[in-house]
């Protein structure tokens, strides 16, 4: 029998389509800032991004180079383990495809790494077929630095910190490497509709 | 390291304590309590009888020590979850509870100081955990809390501050109040910034352990002052939150 909190009624939003609110989370319209330290802030004259790790040839870019690779424009929800969801946003960045592309790896995952000492882990077919990207603008406008600017990865279907802030690089992996907050007790996937918040859900 | 299921568990609220005109504290009775680290959160879970439900995190205020698990939580006006939680519980109510979550913004007695705190307004609360470790395990680490609050009337665990601060055991809390003084005030009188920082802190030689917590656009502004005045950046621990609805 479910637990019943006394005299509460909760305040469902009624212009929100529930079912695009996975389990526990509520929906905001502003944007939430969650970090763990000091926001870093890196040029993007002194930026690069490197793909490396199980790849004959690491790969890497400065930013024009990427500015200069095919540039998608996308419309995703984001849904942040600390229960806020943040539907309709838009982005603009790289296909990790494109990244990718031609690329022979005999890696399962990857290991986002960042500006800061950050990392995640995600499975390697989590972020190709369309569905991770490296994203610079949010809205229309540069991301900003306390958004994860200059870039920042973008892993919408799942929990938004496998969505790396000031990401730098992945590095493919044979093994699966969990990264700062999966060590930290979260969950190693995090699938928000499967509310795979914490290691045991 | 340990790794202790993330269960739902029954708390029972034994105490109401009203902390400011817009902050209170539930003293909780948890079912099995697994224990936590000071600056750690729990998620609260809230069911209506037609089996909707809400979720939110706060975090903990009390020391591990404590076998009572206390929430001081911030009414936000037009928010679904903390007017319930800080308006309409009684002694006796219930509601489930989980945790502890984080691992990352935590103290430990046994790491030692020097420490910088720096709260703004109920961005306080781990920090008072902390706090409270620090007085329940006998600890002498230098410890220097900065506290940033909007009126004398919001600040939080005043009375409780003052006596631990006059312990002489090691700790110093400044505090400051950013939208006017009463009179005879003996704090500061504006925003954290650098000078503040300066004046108050451990020096950037001793390499505090640095924990920053409150409102994003708070955090943000520490955060950076602490970085420019040469403190490591991995010395430094935040925790942001927004006004988000909660």
């Amino acid at each position: 029998m479910a637990f019943v909190s006394r005299g509460f009624r909760g305040r469902q939003r009624r212009d929100v389509d529930a079912t695009r609110v996975p389990p526990g989370q509520y929906v905001v319209n502003d944007f939430p800032v969650l970090s763990a330290g000091p926001t870093p802030r890196t040029d993007t004259a002194d930026w690069s991004f490197r793909i490396d790790g199980e790849i004959d040839e690491p790969l890497s870019w400065t930013w024009d180079e990427l500015m200069a690779l095919p540039q998608e424009t996308f419309t995703v929800d984001i849904h942040c383990v600390t229960k806020w969801s943040k539907l309709d946003t838009t982005w603009t960045g790289v296909s990790i495809d494109t990244l990718l592309d031609g690329v022979d790896t005999e890696a399962e995952h990857i290991v986002a790494w960042c500006d800061g000492d950050y990392t995640t882990n995600v499975p390697l077919e989590d972020v190709t077929g369309g569905r991770a990207w490296l994203a610079h603008t949010f809205a229309g406008e540069p991301l900003a630095a306390e958004h994860g600017g200059p870039a920042r990865l973008l892993v919408p279907h799942l929990y938004f910190w496998k969505s790396a802030k000031w990401v730098r690089g992945l590095t493919l992996t044979i093994e699966d490497q969990p990264g700062f907050w999966e060590l930290a007790g979260y969950h190693n996937y995090g699938d928000p509709w499967r509310e795979q918040r914490y290691w045991s859900d | 390291m340990e790794r202790l299921r993330v269960d739902w568990r029954v708390a029972t609220v034994s105490g109401v304590v009203d902390e400011t005109p817009s902050a209170r504290t539930l003293v909780l009775d948890v079912d099995g309590w697994p224990g936590h680290r000071a600056g750690q959160h729990a998620d609260v879970r809230l069911t209506a009888e037609d089996g909707y439900q809400a979720e939110r995190s706060y975090s903990i205020a009390s020391a591990p020590e404590d076998p009572q698990v206390s929430l001081t939580i911030e009414r936000i006006d037009d928010g679904e979850v903390s007017p319930y939680l800080a308006g309409e519980l009684r002694d006796g109510d219930q509601f489930e509870l989980r945790g502890p979550i984080g691992g990352h913004f935590t103290w430990r007695a046994q790491e030692g100081g020097p420490l910088l705190l720096v709260g703004g307004g109920s961005g306080l609360v781990p920090l008072m955990a902390m706090l409270r470790h620090r007085a329940a395990a006998g600890s002498d680490a230098r410890t220097v809390l900065l506290v940033s609050s909007r009126t004398e009337e919001d600040i939080l665990y005043r009375a409780e501050l003052d006596r631990l601060a006059s312990e002489g055991d090691g700790l110093a809390v400044h505090h400051t109040l950013t939208r006017g003084t009463p009179e005879g005030w003996q704090g500061s009188d504006r925003r954290v910034d650098a000078e503040m920082l300066t004046e108050v802190g451990p020096p950037v030689a001793d390499a505090p352990r640095i924990f920053v917590c409150g409102p994003t656009p708070f955090v943000e502004a520490v955060a950076d002052l602490l970085v420019g005045m040469g403190h490591a950046p991995a010395s430094i621990h935040a925790e942001r939150f927004g006004p988000t609805g909660g």
